[in-house]
């Protein structure tokens, strides 16, 4: 058989975390495998040794048949191996073309006219949409990872790892991007997509290798494959795919969001005149290509966004008086009587405290109640430990700065504070984002008993899929712009899809990109 | 394995991160770092000047500690490493919330030096008609308020208008050193040295405990340092710093209010800033001059940050630096071979192994594998 890179018995270990252990796989020339793991499970360590980044500890890597030592990204791209990060590592202000070039030890002089060309015939035999004269800090994220890819293949790579490609795209960016996957693996290179969404897996890949906890499981050939097999090996046990939805519980207007304006500081409308309401004993799942105003829409309600006009009222239940939000600071707005949590979108730079353990993240939100001078520790204290339990938090103790867990630890520790204390309107932001299947079955668990007990719950999510199982309504938001609100329980992923790149007819003056 | 290729080898030191080292093992880092550190002192010693680096060394531990003078000598040294020792801690705790907020305060010297500055006009202008108790509540008032204004003046321009604190701080230094030379010009007149204030009266001046005018000093740092201690860890205060020092995203979402709290610390830095001034003047110096802070106001920005801004290691790692420092000018007085500057050598080498053995603590080295795959 002949094998573009065969990995046997890699093992690598970060002080007493064994990320990777004993891995042993193999990549064909010409063929697409997918890495699927859950988050944790050392997709991207592994990888990370294949480009150079990391040294193996123990385990032989072989590139073509040929033992080789990967001690340096350059010699990854000797053996002609690339990898596309998550982050991507570009220079704003340069070019495409002086991006691709950067880096490269080539004698002689700089020709742009070269370069540009080289590129041009690249994108031309896979497919690639790239101007090499435009800046980087002009380009859409697709275009940036387009760029990267470029990078990649420029260096003449035959073997790229992506990882976790899809995770910044919208559903129409995501076809695109697999079908120059597949130009490439026609052209004979083969490509390692680490990701873990399963559909994507299922449509794109040849086969699949699934990592679990750090240990190969086994590799299987797409065709044969079913979501629920995979799921089974990634996860180790079985897991329901449904996401629960119970039936709204008698609905009562709580958040009433009009006309809401907010600019951003280059002075561009990143809201423009959004209105919408939200009911306790609802979901309302708020959809839209990332950056289209939904952080700020979350931020605005919470007190922590400048607002230019509109109004924010919140009603109290049981009281029909309600009470106006926007000027005023979180602070104010507790003050107020209104139950609100959220959920932010950064949870170690926003929502917690990297540095402080369970306990110390415990009460930040309300360590000022009451008129002692000094901190109460005690009830921080139980409320982690309760939290620890309940939702299974791994952390060797509470004093663990939270920064050293795991980020499904870290979201367990943020939602468990945010639904302790407990609130009338729960507003999430990517509340999933990154984490393993069985984390985000917890979320979304933990989202439900909230709708159940009457809370109105805003979730800002990417998936689509798991918008259209889980929300009740969905709001789409495209360019800061309200455009539909959608019933969940039979909208279309195409329909929505749609939506969130397409202003519709009535919200005028929309442009369509 | 004949057909390998090999691009690049495997390095031959790679560098890992590692877990929390046990409290054994980063003593045993340190102790070695230590012997490391005098190995090389006396081999620098030996090459430079034939000298026997004991004798050196023992020379350098006499700065602090001497033991064949009689016990009055001997506490009257020791006294003196402590007096050093807690001007540069009481500086080192008063950066210790600014720094834990990561408001960057290098203005220490100047805080210092409007305290004491403040502390030294109430002596000149009050000592004569105010009673000793009145008379230093109002020096000790005074000199915080003094250190509280130059803590404020960035914390404020910060708050407002973003100004970098770095550069604040340090052009306020200036302008303290400016209003301590012209204060001291006005009061000498045209004598050519400022004196001791209040010579006669001796107003103003701390009481002599164990023969030293500077003992009180110790207690007050003493209890600085438990106070400054339980408030950034137990109070709700000291909380809101580490939020703050964390993250201001965070800190606006806890609904903290970053302004008030960045004002607030910089007012309590610089007061105790004050204090220190206040203590340099009335107990250890009875006088003023630019050189009153000596330097120390940014000494201790490496013993704050050596220490992880925890007051109780501060005291430790003051005690070290002034322990090398009275070492360093004790070696210089005694030999004629070894001026200043090689006793800066000597102690240089001390810090820098202490320092760099951190690394040992936080990463573990591993050396390539035999190469018997070559032959």
């Amino acid at each position: 058989m002949d094998f573009a890179v065969e990995l046997r018995n890699v093992t690598k270990r970060f002080g007493k975390v064994t990320a990777n252990n004993g891995v042993s796989f193999s990549v064909r020339r010409g063929e697409i495998l997918s890495l699927l793991g859950e988050n944790g499970s050392g997709k991207t360590t592994l990888m990370n040794m294949l480009s150079g980044i990391y040294y193996p500890d123990e385990g032989q890597i072989l590139v073509g048949g040929k033992e080789v030592t990967i001690s340096s990204p350059k010699d990854a791209f000797a053996l002609g191996i690339g990898m596309i990060h998550q982050h991507f590592k570009l220079v704003d202000v340069f070019t495409a073309a002086e991006n691709v070039v950067l880096g490269l030890d080539e004698k002689g002089k700089f020709d742009r006219k070269a370069i540009s060309d080289k590129i041009r015939k690249i994108c031309d035999a896979y497919g690639f949409e790239l101007d090499p004269d435009q800046k980087v800090y002009n380009m859409s994220v697709s275009q940036k990872q387009t760029l990267e890819i470029i990078k990649v293949l420029y260096r003449g790579a035959d073997i790229l790892i992506l990882d976790e490609p899809t995770a910044v795209l919208t559903p129409q960016e995501t076809e695109k991007l697999f079908s120059v996957i597949k130009n490439m693996r026609d052209d004979g290179k083969s490509i390692i997509i680490i990701t873990h969404k399963l559909h994507e897996v299922l449509s794109v890949s040849d086969r699949v290798a699934i990592l679990r906890r750090g240990e190969y499981v086994d590799t299987v050939e797409t065709s044969t494959a079913t979501e629920l097999m995979l799921t089974e090996m990634m996860v180790g046990k079985k897991v329901s795919l449904n996401i629960d939805r119970p039936d709204p519980v008698d609905p009562v207007e709580r958040i009433r969001v009009e006309g809401l304006t907010c600019v951003n500081s280059d002075g561009i409308k990143i809201l423009d005149n959004v209105s919408f309401t939200a009911n306790g004993g609802e979901i309302l799942g708020i959809a839209g290509i990332s950056g289209c105003g939904q952080k700020e829409l979350l931020e605005a309600i919470a007190g922590l966004q400048k607002v230019e006009s509109g109004s924010v009222e919140y009603f109290m239940p049981g009281e029909t008086e309600s009470r106006q939000l926007i000027g005023k600071s979180p602070k104010q707005i507790r003050r107020l009587g209104v139950a609100l949590s959220f959920v932010p979108e950064d949870r170690l730079g926003m929502g917690l405290v990297g540095s402080m353990g369970m306990t110390g993240n415990m009460m930040l939100k309300n360590y000022n109640e009451g008129f002692n001078f000094f901190l109460d520790n005690k009830h921080p204290k139980e409320l982690a430990e309760e939290i620890r339990e309940e939702l299974e938090v791994i952390t060797p103790s509470l004093n663990t700065p939270v920064r050293r867990l795991s980020g499904g630890n870290i979201q367990k520790v943020l939602v468990g504070r945010e639904i302790a204390s407990a609130p009338a309107v729960l507003m999430t932001a990517y509340a999933v984002r990154g984490l393993d299947i069985n984390t985000s079955y917890t979320i979304y668990r933990l989202l439900n008993e909230q709708k159940k007990k009457g809370v109105a719950v805003i979730y800002v999510g990417e998936d689509l899929d798991v918008l259209l199982e889980l929300s009740d309504k969905i709001l789409v938001l495209c360019g800061g712009k309200v455009n539909g609100v959608v019933n969940g329980r039979d909208a279309t992923k195409e329909q929505i899809g749609m939506m969130m790149t397409n202003l519709s007819s009535e919200s005028e003056g929309g442009s369509d990109e | 394995m004949s057909n390998s290729t090999r691009i690049g080898r495997e390095p031959l030191i790679r560098i890992s991160k590692k877990d929390v080292a046990p409290w054994w093992q980063k003593a045993v880092v340190r102790v070695v770092a230590l012997i490391a550190a005098l190995v090389i002192d006396a081999i620098f010693i030996y090459l430079f000047t034939k000298m026997n680096p004991l004798d050196v060394f023992s020379t350098m531990f006499k700065g602090t500690f001497v033991f064949d003078y009689g016990t009055t000598f001997f506490i009257n040294k020791l006294l003196r490493t402590l007096r050093d020792m807690a001007t540069l801690l009481c500086i080192a705790i008063a950066l210790a919330p600014a720094f834990k907020m990561k408001f960057w305060n290098i203005g220490a010297e100047g805080q210092v030096l409007m305290g004491g500055l403040a502390t030294a006009c109430v002596m000149q202008y009050f000592g004569d008609s105010l009673h000793t108790p009145a008379l230093f509540m109002l020096m000790l008032t005074a000199s915080i308020v003094a250190g509280a204004v130059w803590g404020f003046l960035p914390a404020f321009f910060n708050a407002k208008w973003k100004t970098n604190e770095t550069l604040f701080t340090l052009m306020m230094n200036y302008i303290a050193i400016d209003a301590v030379a012209c204060m001291t010009n006005i009061w000498r007149g045209d004598k050519s040295a400022m004196g001791t204030i209040n010579q006669a009266t001796q107003a103003g001046w701390f009481p002599n405990i164990f023969n030293q005018r500077f003992t009180l000093n110790l207690f007050i740092v003493a209890a600085l340092m438990i106070i400054v201690f339980v408030y950034l860890r137990y109070s709700k205060q000291g909380y809101e710093i580490s939020v703050v020092g964390e993250s201001e995203n965070t800190a606006k979402y806890a609904g903290i209010n970053v302004k008030k709290v960045v004002i607030r610390t910089m007012i309590i830095s610089g007061a105790i800033c004050g204090i220190c001034g206040f203590m340099t003047v009335a107990g250890k110096d009875q006088a003023i001059s630019t050189a009153t802070a000596g330097g120390y106001g940014f000494t201790a920005i490496i013993v704050a940050w050596m220490a992880k801004f925890n007051t109780f290691y501060m005291a430790i790692i003051s005690f070290l630096i002034v322990f090398l420092e009275h070492g360093a000018s004790e070696i210089a007085n005694t030999y004629g071979g070894l001026n200043d500057y090689a006793a800066s050598v000597i102690t240089a080498v001390i810090l820098f192994c202490l320092i760099g053995s951190e690394f040992f603590l936080n990463y573990s080295i591993k050396l390539r594998k035999g190469s018997k795959k070559e032959a």
